[in-house]
């Protein structure tokens, strides 16, 4: 497959497929990046899967010519579309990388004000800001691939970009968090009394924030025919208001979709 | 049946000759609810103090012990064009399960009849298995408790010594000759007759004390019956599809097997995952076709299985009546509810 590369690593005898990779970054903090770096007993790894053309967190170098686009972050200004577009003509995979980049990530919630201005004052002051409401890269460009959490796991990052140069299929869990947070024997939150998003939110994360006695906020979305009708009693049964699920479930972003198409009703929840 | 009489300080003395030369389980407190109440869990223990004999249940079941969630059946090492299998059962010393309630007991003996003694048993549980050793011990019948019901509140076998509190003094079941010898470290006796008069006054208070029960006759029938009833619409309605019921229930085996290649590409690994019929993908086939693509079939087939088709094939149900999984369930969906309900709406 790979014929930039005479020679290049094999795997069981089977030439390795070495992508031109490239990483960019819109709206967000840029911690999903940061996660790609940060596990440094794989990052040698990692890094010779894949041949990093662009990665402004992590070099200086800059490229054009790249076959997989890594994208962090929101839609928020003019020129992010622009910028967006052009990645997505040059790229043959784009993947959403994180929340923001999926949904819309903490940044969407100044979508939930009626009057942007307000947002703007209240953050800038009266400090001149090119900055409109928030959008996903799906909304802009086709997205091939997304990678979900806040901010994304290396380890899925890793197993996704190890299956593309292998050749092996990429699968996400599509029931939610409960399973994994079982799994690795936790008291459960609700018992601690704590509110937890975990029995409506898609898995991967190997229950994070659970191992670390803090209930989900919902980073990753939501799993696959998830039960929000049932989610909402078991809060209000808990002793929870209606706002505190509220606040979760629109923390990031991942269940607006569910909550615009009626699926469930906002006024609703 | 052997059985002897002790005073109750020599279960300390039996213990430390227990964890001298084996891995020891059995039920801490790994934590308290928001009612300050303990969380009982099961755990390796070297300090006897550690251990809670009184437990009500654990929250889960002692069986990550032999049905790991998570279980590697196979390394390989890659070198160059070729690779090698590496296979471990992944026990290295026997496991003394200390303190096991009946029902724990009982869903080990139920396991056995698939994962055992069936035509092809599995090595991973088998190994692990066989070299067990358990402790058994009454209970205190919980609320939620209907093990009496599902014929699991007493064991009959499944363990090699049994513990029964008298008071004063603990009464012991000795099932196997391993027991008998470890017993012969601490000063036991021969039980007089009013020790077996006190067993049967403490077994008959222990048995008034079950409060939740179930129906469970003709049931296999009844299930068939109400196959297309719409009470599994109002279940599956509440259902999470979250699988904890599967995670906490002590006789759930299914599982699905995931490989996976090192980042190195030096290594792989084929790995087991304990997984629950209730999971939106348990029932997903190649091509994307999901038999059970509805909370509520999936939900329907997970009582078929446990009361319905087990009892079939093996003249039992796969229920041990724990209580687990409604205790965990945030929806509060009990074996005894649903049960009623299915048996209800056949009556209308």
């Amino acid at each position: 497959m790979d014929e930039r590369e005479p020679g290049a690593r094999t795997y069981l005898g089977v030439p390795l497929y070495r992508p031109k990779v490239a990483f960019f970054e819109f709206t967000s903090c840029e911690g999903c990046q940061l996660q790609v770096l940060n596990k440094e007993d794989t990052l040698l790894d990692f890094l010779s899967l894949v041949e990093v053309v662009n990665f402004r967190e992590a070099m200086t170098e800059q490229s054009d010519d790249y076959e997989i686009a890594f994208v962090e972050g929101s839609i928020t200004r003019d020129d992010d579309v622009k910028r967006l577009k052009k990645i997505r003509k040059n790229a043959k995979v784009l993947v959403a990388l994180g929340s923001c980049a999926c949904f819309g990530g903490v940044n969407q919630l100044k979508n939930r004000f009626k009057d942007l201005n307000f947002v703007k004052t209240e953050v800038y002051g009266r400090h001149p800001i090119d900055s409109g409401p928030v959008r996903t890269l799906e909304e802009i460009v086709k997205v091939d691939l997304k990678i979900y959490g806040c901010p994304v796991k290396k380890e899925e990052v890793e197993k996704i970009v190890l299956h593309i140069a292998i050749g092996k299929s990429i699968v996400f869990p599509k029931y939610p968090v409960c399973m994994e947070c079982k799994r690795n024997e936790n008291i459960c939150l609700f018992e601690l009394g704590e509110p937890c998003l975990g029995p409506v939110t898609r898995a991967g994360c190997d229950s994070w924030c659970p191992d670390n006695r803090a209930g989900c906020w919902g980073c990753r979305g939501p799993a696959d025919d998830p039960n929000l009708d049932q989610m909402k009693k078991i809060m209000l049964e808990k002793g929870f208001s209606e706002e505190t699920l509220l606040d979760r479930l629109e923390c990031f972003g991942g269940f607006s979709s569910l909550m615009k198409k009626g699926n469930v009703n906002e006024k609703d929840l | 049946m052997i059985f002897r009489i002790f005073e109750k300080e020599e279960l300390k003395k039996l213990f430390e000759v227990f964890v001298a030369h084996n891995r020891v389980v059995g039920a801490v407190e790994a934590g308290r609810d928001r009612d300050d109440q303990p969380v009982y869990a099961f755990s390796d223990v070297s300090d006897y103090n550690e251990i809670k004999l009184d437990y009500s249940i654990t929250k889960l079941p002692a069986k990550r012990f032999f049905l790991p969630f998570k279980e590697e059946l196979a390394t390989f090492r890659i070198e160059n064009d070729n690779w090698t299998k590496d296979i471990s059962y992944n026990i290295d010393r026997p496991l003394i399960l200390f303190g096991l309630h009946p029902c724990d007991i009982n869903a080990l003996n139920k396991l056995d009849k698939v994962l055992l003694h069936s035509v092809y048993p599995m090595p991973y549980y088998a190994a692990k298995r066989k070299n067990m050793f358990i402790v058994g011990m009454n209970c205190v019948p919980q609320p939620s408790c209907f093990c009496r019901s599902m014929g699991t509140d007493t064991a009959l076998h499944g363990f090699d010594m049994f513990i029964t509190d008298l008071g004063g003094r603990y009464f012991v079941e000795i099932l196997t000759n391993t027991a008998f010898n470890f017993l012969r470290h601490i000063r036991t006796m021969e039980p007089m007759e009013e020790d077996h008069i006190l067993y049967m006054k403490v077994v008959e208070k222990r048995k008034k004390e079950f409060t939740a029960q179930v129906d469970t006759t003709d049931l296999t029938k009844i299930l068939d019956m109400e196959f297309q009833s719409d009470v599994w619409k109002y279940w599956g309605d509440r259902c999470l599809a979250c699988g904890t019921c599967a995670s906490v229930c002590p006789t759930c085996y299914c599982y699905g097997v995931e490989e996976t290649v090192d980042i190195n590409l030096k290594g792989a690994k084929k790995t087991k995952i304990l997984h629950s019929c209730n999971l939106i993908d348990f029932a997903e086939v190649a091509g994307g076709h999901n038999f059970r693509p509805e909370r509520h079939s999936r939900l329907k087939y997970r009582y078929y299985h446990k009361h319905r088709g087990f009892v079939e094939a093996f003249e039992e149900s796969l229920c041990v009546g724990c209580g687990r999984c409604g205790e965990s369930c945030l929806a509060g969906i009990t074996v005894p509810e649903v049960i009623e309900s299915i048996r209800a709406d056949g009556k209308e």
